[in-house]
């Protein structure tokens, strides 16, 4: 298969997934290149988890088409399959079996040798540090171990491309900061493009090259993390304002010249200005002027979560999702005890 | 046909049975129950009702069928889980066939089904329950056979079931309206030409009986409908389940 190292990893045109009369994933176009880590960032629900479904061939888009490494993914899934690895967002272990029977049972499905399993399986888990663990039930696993397994897993078949659905979900800081270093590390020693979604900012910031933001279907801005934040432009002053004034306050401070924007957001007012130590005598001036009672101030530079308030009006967290998504996450966390 | 991912399926169900086979073994508590239970509460007042008089061997057929539908069912059902939760997933992206998945979980579950029978059936010949007439390879052979088709059918209807079951919550619905019906209407406990002639025609469309009636002509030597009939209307029940899992493996999306 000689394949133009121009070509694309991931092409969706004009991908559509209805669920009945809802639409879960809404004419969502893009080209990911070869090598990249693609991000897909966006609250639950936003419809990440469907659009990679569809791109691992375990559904069909009800309008447009996909392809994956230049295979399209309705009309040559057995292709396609080949060439992906996926991490499910939902649990995938069989609990029963050893680290090693999971990855072997993987392996003989993906029609690999005895001789191609042996040597790659133990290549993996060492790669992942799971080495000493290979032989023990995967339920006596940590929540880290599991999903480091299925990463492995993903891996054994040789995937051009690496699927991630909310790879850090559940698990605690310090877990998911390790996790990260073994993906980008993947990344770079195995070539492999990886496609990961993720409700988490700092995950997306701190791995993607590229990010699509995601809300309910559509993706709502692409670029890459610097990019995004910089669109923003300048720096963010967070007001804790009493809500009772942050009509008066909103307007007020959309006449002056150096403020960009002003959004209200919980108990703070998040007014956007060019340069936030210049601002803050201005606007303090100003709400002594008008007895705003400001709690606190404070200044910070634009993040992905800023980005995401942006363009959707909320926050990422305020949108923890539909009761199937929580049961979902609740699911998978268990399923990691 | 892809028999090296059909072995893989099965594979993992034995490596599953042999890590836990207390808790598949547990499967047979129930049949051991219904066996001394019924067979010697019910033996004297059946003797007269059983050709031959010896109730205990009337019903251990029944019962070997009995276990194989319990257990069949049960494990095919798990998938929901498996569906709802994650590892049918796993299964699901690899290059192979919905049909290879089904028939490699149809073996697989047969099988640890299988095992729970066999053991009934050495209760059989060790306490002399089956006659000696009886223990020779050609007839412990048909009746494997007819273990095998029972078992196999009843995990593919589970599988069809879990394959359109989104919740547990079907899994009542299933046990009342289907799996009781089934075990009752067989006739584990009785002839069926004793039932009324409206419960006779329900029994004779239960697939379940005609397995019992083959594995009665396996280990007694007599039964009510001719084996060759009851293997035909097993076979076509079992094509047809597995075609129909298949069907609706294909159909799924997860
Ligand atoms: N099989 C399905 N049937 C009906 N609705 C679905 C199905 N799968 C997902 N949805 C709905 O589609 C939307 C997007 O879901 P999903 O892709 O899982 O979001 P995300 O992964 O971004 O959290 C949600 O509202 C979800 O409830
Ligand atoms: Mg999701």
């Amino acid at each position: 298969m000689a394949r133009d190292h121009m070509q694309a990893a991931i092409v969706l045109a004009g991908v559509t997934k209805k669920f009945g009369a809802f639409t879960a994933v809404n004419h969502v176009s893009l080209t990911i290149p070869q090598g990249e880590i693609f991000g897909l960032l966006g609250p639950n629900g936003a419809g990440k988890s469907t659009t990679l479904s569809m791109l691992a061939t375990l559904s069909n888009p009800t309008h447009g088409n996909a392809e994956v490494w230049g295979f399209d993914t309705t009309t040559q899934k057995d292709e396609v399959r080949k060439n992906i690895g996926m991490v499910f967002q939902d649990y995938s272990l069989d609990d029963e079996l050893t680290g090693f029977e999971n990855m072997d049972f993987h392996g003989r499905l993906f029609g690999m040798t005895a001789e191609e399993r042996g040597k790659r399986i133990h290549e993996l888990l060492n790669l992942v540090d799971l080495g000493e663990k290979a032989n023990n039930q995967v339920k006596t696993y940590s929540g880290g171990m599991k999903r480091r397994l299925e990463i492995a897993r993903a891996l054994l078949h040789v995937p051009k491309v690496l699927f991630l659905d909310e790879p850090t979900i559940g698990l605690d800081p310090q877990t998911r900061r390790k996790l990260w270093d073994y993906i980008a590390q993947i990344n770079k020693s195995q070539g492999i493009t990886i496609i990961l979604t993720t409700h988490y900012m700092d995950e997306a910031d701190a791995l993607c090259s590229r990010i699509g933001i995601m809300d309910k279907g559509e993706i709502i801005a692409l670029d890459s993390p610097q990019k995004l934040k910089a669109k923003l432009g300048g720096d963010i002053i967070s007001l804790a304002i009493n809500p009772s004034f942050h009509a008066p306050a909103t307007a007020a401070l959309s006449e002056e010249k150096f403020v960009r924007e002003v959004k209200p957001f919980d108990h703070h007012l998040n007014v956007v200005v060019e340069n936030g130590a210049y601002a803050i005598p201005k606007i303090m001036e100003l709400a002594q002027k008008n007895k705003w009672h400001v709690d606190s101030v404070s200044v910070k530079e634009p993040t992905l979560e800023d980005v995401f308030i942006h363009f959707t009006g909320k926050s990422l967290r305020e949108e923890e999702g539909d009761e199937k998504g929580r049961m979902r996450n609740m699911a998978r966390m268990m399923g990691r005890r | 046909m892809e028999f090296s991912s059909i072995y893989t399926i099965w594979l993992r169900e034995i490596k599953r049975f042999m890590k836990d086979k207390t808790r598949y073994l547990g499967g047979l508590i129930n049949p051991i129950g219904y066996f001394v239970i019924m067979g010697f509460g019910l033996g004297g007042a059946f003797s007269d009702v059983v050709e031959g008089g010896n109730y205990m061997q009337f019903i251990l057929p029944g019962i070997i069928g009995m276990a194989l539908l319990f257990t069949s069912i049960f494990s095919a059902i798990s998938v929901i889980f498996e569906r709802q939760f994650g590892f049918l997933k796993e299964m699901l992206v690899a290059p192979i066939s919905r049909t290879s998945i089904v028939i490699g979980k149809v073996l697989g579950s047969a099988t640890t089904a299988m095992l729970n029978g066999v053991v009934l059936l050495l209760i059989g010949i060790v306490f002399g329950i089956i006659p000696a007439a009886q223990l020779n390879p050609v007839s412990i052979l048909i009746a494997l056979v007819f273990m095998l088709l029972i078992a196999s059918s009843f995990v593919a209807l589970g599988l069809a079931l879990a394959a359109k079951m989104n919740s547990m919550e079907g899994f009542q619905f299933v046990m009342g309206f289907l799996v009781m019906p089934v075990f009752l209407l067989s006739g584990v406990f009785f002839p069926i030409a004793n039932l009324p002639d409206f419960l006779q025609v329900l029994a004779y469309i239960d697939p379940l009986m005609y397995g019992i009636e083959g594995l009665r002509y396996a280990l007694l030597g007599t039964s009510f409908i001719s084996p060759f009939i009851a293997l035909g209307a097993l076979l076509i029940f079992n094509g047809l389940m597995i075609a129909v899992a298949a069907r609706l493996f294909k159909k799924m999306s997860a």
